[in-house]
């Protein structure tokens, strides 16, 4: 994949040109219009080739994302758009894979093959959107619904444990650990460049908002009323700090972060935000308390951890041209004979 | 060979001991020698099902057995002439698989009092001893004895020693047969050639136990099996997975498409995945994947990409792999799915073979999903039949499933392989820029044989969109229009059965053209129907037989050649599955003859009842 700094990059198409003429089929307020909107729009900045470009989703409300991207794309089954993105990317390295998924096929059905795809680190951009409900389905709860959600199927409330997806994808080792959300698309944008500009796999959450089977979700992180003091957005080499007036930042203190007051701390005690630090990371990715509890940690958003390690592709593929090197390239008819013949006379 | 031997057509050695007793060596190297001599010969090897079962128990009895002959076989053979055991329980296990008068070939030491009650025999029996086998020819050796003595001096320690017990057990069959030691003397510098010491030993034992038979001045019978008449040419032993891989990247290298495995390990199918991991230079991409899903997934990820896909299971993870078939067959991609059959349901037995996966294969997804089905018949034909499945799947844009079985993957016989100039050329049709001129790009478009191009990714222009959801015909949009539903469930079919019209005609293998009756079979039990149909013939019964390598779609002729006998006769390891499938469509009154024990029909059973029959 390609990490051409989109400043310099050449256009070759146009995000119109990245439009289908297959009519959407989202309610009308879904998020995913949000997320089709700036994929669309950071596509094309990206140096890429429309036709080196393919989306590759599962099933649920966002998984009919490649129908509205004129590039290549598979709308598969059910959990296994990582899978079928694995043996592409093995087998076509070249091509700047994008797997759209959401928190039911990737988490229930597709855990799996999430997880395997996360530390073998493939070169593909996960797309999880996130949005804590099952949507095509008509409103049961998911495993990231909070616990006691109220769906039907759940009409006790749910007795589940819900998954922290980021903290699932630190325990399988991703390479690149991100959060976004549909109403913030600038920060939406950035973060997917980020992610496509990352070698290795990139999983970007992105907060979305089923507007009729879950609405509000997610409202505390994105209303404007609330926003400042519910969520924090990090910044490498920067001190975390959120709040309305910028007041309050996050102190380390040994493994346990609190909550302070910049009227008590300098920003330059704070936690500095570093990316490449996996077990900052892993406390980052743990700041997921409700948003309702008193004291709460903010929820942050933006790029926690990058890694570069070998992506699974590049090592598979080496192997061979190795053996090639070495050994030759193969010949049938040696194989055919095998290590061991004798000659029938007639 | 002197003139007091026994001369034979054929003859059967059941080798059989613990899994440490170097057993499956020991048949391969006889095996080998004898094929080089001139017989033509057929194996099988029994492994325990447990990886380390306990010394000396029934669990751990490891088996080969060969027959080899004078004339074509087509069986490792129904029962053995010769059973060589090295433990009570190895005579335990297979005594019932010798032939009334046998001889067998015991090694006394195996028979101590530990070993007896491992074997589960009553405190004070030892059927060495107490005339339980009268009705056999027995030997016995001390073969340990013997082994120590020879290699008394060598500096080799006990250990070391008791390795080369089964050289002396071969040298002694080589006796019995008649047949040179070079081979298995060049094998063995070639396999210790970092060990001179233990090279020499296993030679003098060997040796020794081949010159223990004429200086013992036995007492035992020695056997003439004349070489074979069979075809001129250069052959090599093969088993039936090697020859699935081989076969694979015979069509990889033939189609110019780069291979690529997606699979999870399962017995009896992971050498394939081996085998296949061990030939990167062809340019093959094996993936192990996380499980049977994401094998095929995986698989069908890379063919979207333009890769010769593959998938290798047996009939668990087949079943987990359905939905994703289903997927391969709305996408029309071409897709090899191998399944090398094993007992079932669910786990069954693991290391046993059965045909029971068939109306699986043929059936077993939702909704209206056909697909083409090849099944190989022997070791060797695993290779052209999974190459031929390969031909479909890439010349008709579809999944094909190739079946196997566990049978066929560890059975081995001579193969006179081919020239890769010989072989039948494979064509993919890719779609290329032109295919969009003209404004968009079709990616349902079918040609005479209503196969779709492959439009892999990378093109510029072909950028299209593929998916499970029903395709609306040419464009591939989501439609949920009920005619065209309708229409491409019907268009999906033909295209199946179009390939009717690239496949050979059934032939008959042997017998009459009319007749009272018509053996019908289909993979692994090619050989025992040969071999009982041929030996029906002889005896003057009019019987014939016709082994059907494509069962879906069915060669053309398949209908009218079978009205031709009173009688149709379907045997098969299972309860009864071709037999349904042919019923169902040619309306024939076919009957089933069945087997579901998890080993192979006896050529013995058939022919009794074709005989009733015919
Ligand atoms: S059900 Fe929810 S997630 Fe699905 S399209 Fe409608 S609003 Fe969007």
């Amino acid at each position: 994949m390609s990490t051409l700094s989109p400043d310099i990059a050449p256009e070759t198409f146009t995000s119109k040109d990245l439009v289908t003429d297959q009519d959407i089929r989202w309610c009308p307020g879904c998020g995913d219009y949000s997320i089709l909107k700036q994929v669309q729009t950071v596509l094309p900045e990206l140096g890429l080739k429309r036709e080196e470009i393919v989306f590759i989703s599962g099933i649920g409300c966002s998984s009919r994302f490649p129908y509205y991207m004129e590039t290549y794309g598979m709308h598969s089954i059910h959990g296994r758009a990582t899978a079928i993105a694995s043996g592409l990317k093995a087998t076509r390295p070249e091509l700047s894979v994008w797997i759209i998924t959401g928190d039911g096929d990737s988490m229930s059905i597709g855990g799996n093959h999430f997880i395997h795809l996360l530390r073998r680190n493939f070169d593909v951009n996960i797309l999880l959107f996130n949005n804590e409900i099952y949507g095509l389905t008509k409103g049961q709860y998911s495993p990231t619904s909070e616990l006691g959600k109220v769906t039907k199927s759940t009409p006790m409330g749910s007795v589940d444990h819900p998954f922290n997806p980021l903290a699932l994808v630190m325990g399988a080792d991703g390479t690149f650990v991100a959060r976004s959300m549909d109403r913030d698309p600038i920060h939406m944008r950035t973060i997917l460049k980020r992610a496509h500009a990352h070698k290795g796999t990139s999983l970007v959450e992105i907060y979305q908002n089923c507007n009729v089977f879950n609405d509000g979700a997610f409202e505390v992180f994105t209303e404007k009323a609330s926003k400042a003091e519910a969520t924090m957005m990090v910044e490498n080499g920067q001190p975390l700090i959120f709040g309305a007036q910028k007041d309050k930042g996050i102190l380390l203190d040994g493994f346990t972060p609190r909550v302070v007051s910049l009227n008590d701390v300098s920003a330059n005690d704070l936690w500095i935000h570093d990316e490449s630090n996996r077990a900052k990371a892993n406390l980052l990715v743990r700041f997921f308390d409700d948003a309702t509890i008193e004291g709460h940690f903010p929820r942050p958003f933006g790029v926690f951890y990058s890694e570069q390690r070998f992506t699974y592709e590049q090592a598979f593929n080496q192997q061979i041209e190795d053996v090639i090197a070495s050994k030759g390239a193969g010949d049938l008819d040696k194989l055919l004979r095998g290590p061991s013949v004798w000659e029938v006379k007639g | 060979m002197e003139n007091n031997s026994l001369i034979a057509t054929d003859a059967t050695i059941l080798f059989a001991g613990d899994s440490g007793d170097g057993i499956q060596l020991t048949g391969d190297q006889f095996t080998t020698t004898t094929a080089l001599f001139g017989n033509d010969v057929s194996t099988f090897p029994n492994y325990p099902a447990e990886i380390r079962a306990p010394l000396g128990t029934l669990a751990g009895v490891s088996g080969f057995q060969i027959k080899f002959g004078s004339e074509e076989i087509y069986t490792p053979g129904d029962s053995c002439d010769l059973l060589v055991v090295m433990n009570a329980a190895a005579l335990k296990a297979n005594l019932k698989q010798l032939k009334p008068g046998g001889m067998i070939i015991a090694n006394t030491e195996g028979f101590d009092p530990k070993n007896l009650r491992l074997a589960k025999f009553p405190e004070g029996v030892n059927p060495l001893e107490d005339g339980s086998l009268d009705s056999y020819k027995l030997y016995t050796l001390d073969v340990t004895k013997m082994t120590k003595a020879t290699l008394e001096g060598s500096g080799l320690g006990t250990k070391d020693i008791d390795r080369t017990k089964n050289m002396f057990v071969l040298g002694f069959i080589y006796w019995i047969y008649n047949r040179t030691l070079e081979h298995t003397i060049t094998f063995l510098e070639q396999k210790f050639a970092k060990k001179p010491a233990i090279v020499e030993a296993n030679i003098k034992t060997l040796k020794a136990g081949y010159h223990y038979g004429d200086t013992s001045e036995t007492f035992m019978q020695r056997v003439q099996v004349d070489a074979a008449k069979i075809t001129p040419g250069v052959y090599r032993n093969i088993n039936g997975n090697p020859a699935t891989a081989i076969g694979l990247i015979a069509a990889s290298q033939k189609s110019g498409l780069n291979l690529f495995l997606g699979s999870y390990p399962i017995t009896p199918a992971s050498d394939i995945l081996h085998d296949l991991s061990k030939h990167k230079n062809f340019g093959v991409r094996t993936f192990q994947a996380e499980d049977e899903i994401a094998a095929i997934t995986s698989a069908i990820g890379a063919a979207f990409g333009g890769s010769l896909a593959v998938t290798t299971s047996s009939g668990p993870g087949i079943a987990l792999k359905t939905e994703a078939i289903g997927l391969a067959i709305m996408l029309e991609l071409p897709l090899v799915i191998i399944n090398v059959q094993r007992g079932g349901p669910s786990t069954g037995l693991p290391t046993k073979t059965e045909q029971a996966d068939l109306l699986q294969a043929v059936y077993g997804r939702n909704g209206e999903a056909p697909l083409p089905v090849i099944a190989a018949r022997t070791p060797s034909d695993c290779f052209y039949a999974v190459y031929e499945a390969c031909r479909i799947a890439v010349e008709h844009s579809t999944p094909v499933f190739f079946l196997s079985d566990g049978y066929l993957a560890n059975g081995a016989e001579p193969w006179r392989f081919p020239q890769a100039a010989d072989l039948p050329s494979i064509t993919a049709t890719f779609a290329t820029a032109e295919d969009a001129e003209g404004g968009k790009f079709l990616p349902y478009k079918r040609d005479e044989k209503l196969a779709r191009k492959w439009a892999v990714p990378g093109v510029k222009g072909l950028e299209h969109r593929i998916g499970g959801l029903e395709k609306e015909h040419e464009t591939g949009n989501i439609s949920y229009d009920p005619d065209n539903h309708e229409f491409m469930v019907k268009l999906r079919a033909e295209k199946v059965e179009k390939i009717a019209d690239t496949i050979p005609l059934q032939t008959l293998d042997n017998g009459p053209e009319k007749g009272k009756l018509l053996i019908v079979g289909w993979g692994s039990t090619y050989g025992s129907i040969k071999t009982a149909v041929k030996r029906a013939l002889a005896d003057g019964y009019s019987v014939a037989h016709a082994h059907v390598r494509y069962i879906q779609p069915f060669p053309k002729n398949l209908g009218e050649l079978m009205k031709n006998y009173d009688h149709i006769l379907v045997p098969e390891m299972n309860n009864g599955q071709l037999v349904r499938i042919l019923r169902d469509k040619y309306l024939v009154p076919a009957e089933g003859f069945n087997k579901i024990k998890g080993i192979p029909f006896s050529s013995e059973e058939l022919y009794s009842k074709i005989i009733t029959l015919a």
